[in-house]
């Protein structure tokens, strides 16, 4: 399994042709508490860059794209209940959706966490 | 000596305010006072009402079956409960409300008297015009007074508030875009990224799609980059803009994007948050605005309610004078004045009705008493006293705390956060004027600056009370460079402390429910 | 002028600080052929109070009172009695000139009230939830059909034939605007149970309003279970919002989103505003809500506390993504009805509104059992139609020479129904006997 990072701020863990998407550690620090977190209906189909889920603090709601084309095989609703699980372990339990991939050869154009971490080092 | 042990001691005794608990919650004149139901109950009322006589009901058995079960109180009781409430408001009758874009100017009490008088609070929108003819006629004066200070032929009274004015406006323009055969293919809008959220959020409602365009360095429209969105101009549907604009300056290049909007097919729609700077100075209808919302509530001194009622009438130009919204008033040849209500005749190019009845009403009473008793001269002193007092503000604060453009500003002054040390934010420093017995000014807005400051005076606030604010403010921010730390637990003062925001949003509680009974399992 | 504090020293040293010469200094920016060099021709200048009042009391002396005689109108906003407490509250400072409360430790007054208020409306509505009110009725509706859209994912929207068209015109709007299909059922008197059949699988939601702009009472629990088998949501719509004191309120029926009018309490006629919207839904749906919410909270001392919550919903923080682009509420009006209700509490409301249900049915028999009058509303509140004989733009210019305003004729809200010859005829605690002997005395004379 890998790992691929947007400039957006999300990752991507990819065994074969599914994938398993969420926000970075990064990304939830910016966002402060989140409140809520919105998820896509199973079964749903996104293009690279399309927005797909929402995630909500108390000042801001920021829109999540989906880093590959594809179609959504699960969401992980443990985060209705809890959001609170995005700013503890958004790169383990808080993952948002898994994904079978349309395209791995979307892949190429991710980063690598060396390049992500140097990435967020010039923010 | 007799010594005389009795008698109370004089000298007041030294102990932290603070540390004082008091069994009844209250804290000496700031009374505690719980929910209302915790307090009354289902069988009260402080209403005496004649005993209902019994007689067969009418209903078809579509009747009630779950009571409410919501208490009342009695007269004194509920007096006791709203005044003890009210205590824990801060309101511009206290003090200086520092918030930019919402022009948070006295409320004359004469406008109250005048909304009262039963001649205009005890008329029912559809009685029979001949029995409200002083209600249509003063319709009919406050859009004349309107349409005169801002130079547009025609205005649609029956908006509710600003944004429903936004609406109205955008609403106006699809219009015209369909008359003209082009209502599929002109979509797209331009809005600057400073605009008030409202702006997009309207453009969407209407159908149109938001493109944004930046500020440049100068704080204004970035014209190269105006230019570069209007090369493909079929399908330009208009351009949102404030002016002045939100970072409180006066678009200079005004004009000509009022004609390379108009070249390129589209309509300019202009909101008119910010009108106090410019009211009785500058025409809107002189820029080449196509449609502008005026809120009553901001420039024109209706009160604020603690979030409204707002009323926003919104001013036509020629070319969209004709889809102006129904109701509107007309006067006949006989003099009697009459309202059009439906889409024909007068009024068939109509984009249809927003609201039920016409209009608000009591803002109406409200406004034309403010612009009676300020007149012409008056309201020109209006606009130059409030930007008077912005630059006043501006030029006594921009040693300490960074402005975020160079140069005067109009009727509202902006920082950003630049001066702060870090760990120090813009809203640290908000929560402490807060102490100092003053609202916050607005934070955050506009997106643009950093941490963003907006200060808005108004023109009724005295030098003095601008010198204290600033003298407040100066204080607070050296302490923001210094990174004071105990500014991040302000508000200190306040009737409470800072409240969990994170807490309300991820368990809503938006109704009181009556509490579980104590667990019977002890028994 | 006595708005203005600045003195003209004030403003000459106020200048000398900033370092400009004069105010015109600061329009620099503006172009020169828009400077308006004098004052706007055409307006009169500033006056004292004593003149202002006079040309207002002149304006208002025009206009015939509702409390100045016999008084029947109703078809979206009623005549009630509001207690004088009431605007005794609404009047202080506190609460009249105070912002919104975005600063919650400054604004716990206005936010407990609110969240006082959420609660009344929700238990009247008998919903899960409400907010802390919209404009007024009409947006109400308009707003529950788009976020009706909005949860469903569908885009069609019928509306009732006893729907109010003032609503049904703002709903229309508001739908086609956003790309919605807005169908209308054909004007009826009693035609809410019609929704049973349109409903598809194509439907976002249905409107049904009770009592609707006829005074018919419908219970649309039918109505509710048939859009339920199809996926789509109703919206239960009131005008008359005393009514709930003692008909079947929306989530009794089983609504999905509750719209209203809350003008009867606390407000007066105003000529038609400001009003104040009521707006409550299942808690399912809550975060789909347009408007603004207040929730409760504690602070850092642990005092409970209430905040504006679940703003990134709204306009100023989702922007273009928002579920609408409302800015205020009603706030004064929602304050007017909350105190209203707290006086009357549920069981002062229950009565009131078995007074007007009386008030209406005794002028229902005193003016239907004229010879040539019909009662068309077959079950009804406090407001119902009647046919005359005689057009009746003509009887009720007749009634108003004799010192009787008789309702509202149905032609001046359905001008293509051919309903020339209806009346809508409201009553309420405020109708006395004597009025309703004056109305069938002079409706008799007329016939």
């Amino acid at each position: 399994m890998t790992t691929y990072y947007t400039k957006d701020h999300e990752w991507i863990r990819v065994d074969g042709d599914t994938g398993t998407v969420g926000i970075t550690a990064y990304a939830a620090g910016q966002l402060g508490d989140v409140v809520y977190v919105e998820l896509p209906e199973t079964g749903a189909k996104f293009a690279r860059g399309d927005d797909f889920a929402v995630v909500e603090s108390v000042k801001a709601a920021s829109d999540v794209y989906a880093p590959v084309s594809g179609a959504v095989l699960e969401v992980n609703s443990a985060l209705t209940e809890a959001p609170e699980k995005v700013s503890e372990a958004a790169e383990s339990e808080a993952w948002f959706v898994r994904v079978k991939l349309a395209d791995t050869g979307e892949l190429t154009e991710l980063m690598d966490e060396a390049a992500y971490a140097a990435f967020c080092k010039g923010l | 000596m007799a010594m005389n042990t009795q008698g109370r001691p004089t000298a007041a005794p030294r102990t932290s305010a603070a540390a004082i608990e008091t069994v009844s919650g209250s804290r000496g004149l700031l009374q505690r006072e719980d929910l209302l139901f915790e307090i009354g109950t289902p069988e009260t009322t402080g209403v005496d009402l004649p005993k209902p006589k019994g007689l067969k009901n009418r209903l078809g058995g579509v009747a009630r079956k779950v009571d409410t079960g919501l208490p009342g109180l009695s007269e004194p009781q509920a007096v006791r409960h709203y005044m003890r409430l009210s205590q824990r408001n801060y309101a511009i009758d206290l003090g200086f409300f520092p918030l930019g874009s919402c022009t948070m100017k006295h409320n004359p009490r004469l406008n109250e008297k005048m909304a009262r008088l039963p001649g205009f609070a005890d008329i029912h929108p559809l009685q029979p015009q001949a029995t409200v003819q002083g209600a249509l006629q003063l319709i009919d004066e406050l859009a004349t007074w309107l349409k005169t200070l801002t130079g547009m032929p025609s205005v649609a009274m029956s908006p509710k508030a600003g944004a429903h004015g936004e609406l109205c406006g955008m609403l106006a323009i699809r219009q015209a875009l369909i008359a003209r055969g082009e209502g599929e293919t002109r979509k797209r809008v331009l809005v600057p990224a400073s605009a008030h959220g409202t702006n997009p959020a309207t453009a969407v409602q209407c159908g149109f799609i938001v493109d944004e365009i930046k500020a440049n360095a100068r704080g204004r429209v970035d014209m190269a980059e105006l230019r570069e969105k209007l090369q493909h101009t079929d399908d330009v549907a208009g351009i949102m803009l404030t002016n002045p604009n939100t970072c409180g300056l006066f678009e200079t290049d005004i004009k000509e994007i009022a004609d390379l909007i108009h070249k390129a097919g589209g309509y300019f729609y202009c909101d008119g948050a910010n009108f106090n700077a410019i009211v009785g100075r500058v025409r809107p209808g002189d820029l080449g605005v196509d449609a502008m919302h005026i809120n009553l509530h901001k420039t024109f001194s209706t009160p604020h309610g603690g979030g409204g009622p707002g009323s926003g009438p919104t001013v036509f130009s020629e070319a969209l004078a004709p889809y102006a919204p129904v109701p509107f008033v007309t006067k006949d040849e006989d003099g009697l004045f009459r309202l059009v209500e439906h889409v024909d005749g007068d009024a068939k190019d109509s984009f249809g009705r927003m609201v039920a009845f016409h209009g608000q009403m009591g803002m109406f009473v409200r406004a034309l008493t403010y612009m009676l008793s300020h007149g012409a001269d008056g309201l020109k002193q209006v606009a130059e006293d409030a930007v008077l007092n912005a630059n006043y503000v501006q030029a006594r604060l921009k040693h300490v705390m960074t402005p975020a453009f160079e140069g005067y500003c109009m009727h509202e002054a902006l920082f950003s956060d630049a001066f702060t040390a870090d760990g120090i934010e813009t809203i640290d420093i908000a929560k402490a004027l807060i102490d100092e017995g003053y609202h916050p000014m607005t934070m955050y807005f506009p997106l643009v600056v950093h941490g963003a400051m907006l200060i808005e005076p108004t023109e009724t606030e005295s030098k003095a009370e601008l010198d204290r604010f600033c003298d407040s403010l100066e204080s607070i921010a050296r302490r923001a460079a210094q990174g004071d730390e105990t500014l991040k637990g302000a508000p200190y003062l306040a009737p409470a402390k800072r409240l969990d925001e994170t807490r309300a949003a991820r368990k809503p509680v938006l109704k009181w429910t009556r509490p579980a009974p104590e667990s019977v399992a002890a028994e | 002028m006595r708005y203005l504090p600045l003195t003209p020293q004030d403003r000459a040293s106020m200048l000398a600080t900033i370092g400009a010469k004069s105010a015109d200094d600061f329009y620099a920016d503006v172009p020169k052929t828009a400077r308006l060099k004098a004052k706007i021709a055409g307006l009169p200048d500033h006056q004292g109070e004593l003149a202002v009042e006079r040309h207002m009391t002149k304006l208002a002396a025009r206009n015939r009172a509702a409390s100045a005689g016999p008084f029947f109108v109703g078809a979206g906003a009623y005549k009630h009695h509001v207690p004088a407490t009431v605007d005794m509250i609404i009047q202080r400072s506190e609460f009249l000139t105070t912002y919104t409360p975005y600063q919650p430790e400054i604004a716990q007054g206005t936010l407990q009230t609110l969240f006082e208020f959420q609660t009344q409306v929700a238990a009247l509505t008998a919903m899960d939830v409400a907010n802390a009110s919209m404009y007024d009725g009409s947006t109400a509706c308009a707003e529950a059909a788009v976020m009706a859209a909005r949860v469903t994912k569908r885009s069609k929207i019928i509306l009732s034939g006893g729907l109010h068209p003032h609503y049904a015109a703002a709903t229309r709007l508001l739908c086609e605007a956003q790309g919605l299909t807005v169908v209308q059922l054909p004007v009826a008197i009693d035609g809410e149970g019609e929704l049973e059949k349109s409903v598809d699988g194509e439907t976002a939601c249905v409107v049904g309003q009770s009592p609707n702009v006829f005074g018919t009472v419908t219970d649309l629990s039918g109505v509710a279970k048939s859009a339920h088998e199809k996926g789509a949501l109703l919206v239960s719509v009131f005008t008359e919002a005393v009514s709930l004191g003692l008909v079947t309120p929306p989530g009794e029926m089983g609504a999905d989103i509750a719209a209203g009018e809350g003008q009867s309490i606390g407000n007066g006629l105003n000529f038609g505003g400001p009003y104040v919207g009521l707006f409550a839904c299942r808690e399912k749906l809550m975060r789909q809500m347009p408007g603004r919410l207040c929730g409760e909270t504690v602070d850092a001392d642990d005092q409970r506390g209430f905040v504006l919550t679940l703003s990134t919903r709204e306009q100023h923080i989702r922007r273009d993504k928002a579920t609408s682009n409302i800015c205020t509420n009603s706030g004064l009006c929602a304050l007017a009805f909350t105190a209203h209700m707290t006086l009357l509490g549920g069981r002062g409301l229950k009565q009131l509104a078995q007074l007007n249900h009386e008030a209406a049915c005794e002028l229902a028999d005193a003016l239907g059992g004229l010879k040539g009058v019909d009662l068309l509303t077959p079950r009804f509140f406090n407001e119902f139609a009647i046919r005359t004989p005689v057009d009746a733009e003509a009887v009720l210019a007749m009634l108003e020479e004799a010192g009787v305003v008789g309702g509202v004729r149905a032609s001046r809200l359905f001008p293509n129904d051919h309903l020339g010859d209806v009346i809508l005829v409201a009553a309420t605690e405020c109708t006395t006997a004597d009025d309703i002997a004056a109305y069938a005395a002079a409706l008799k004379e007329i016939i």
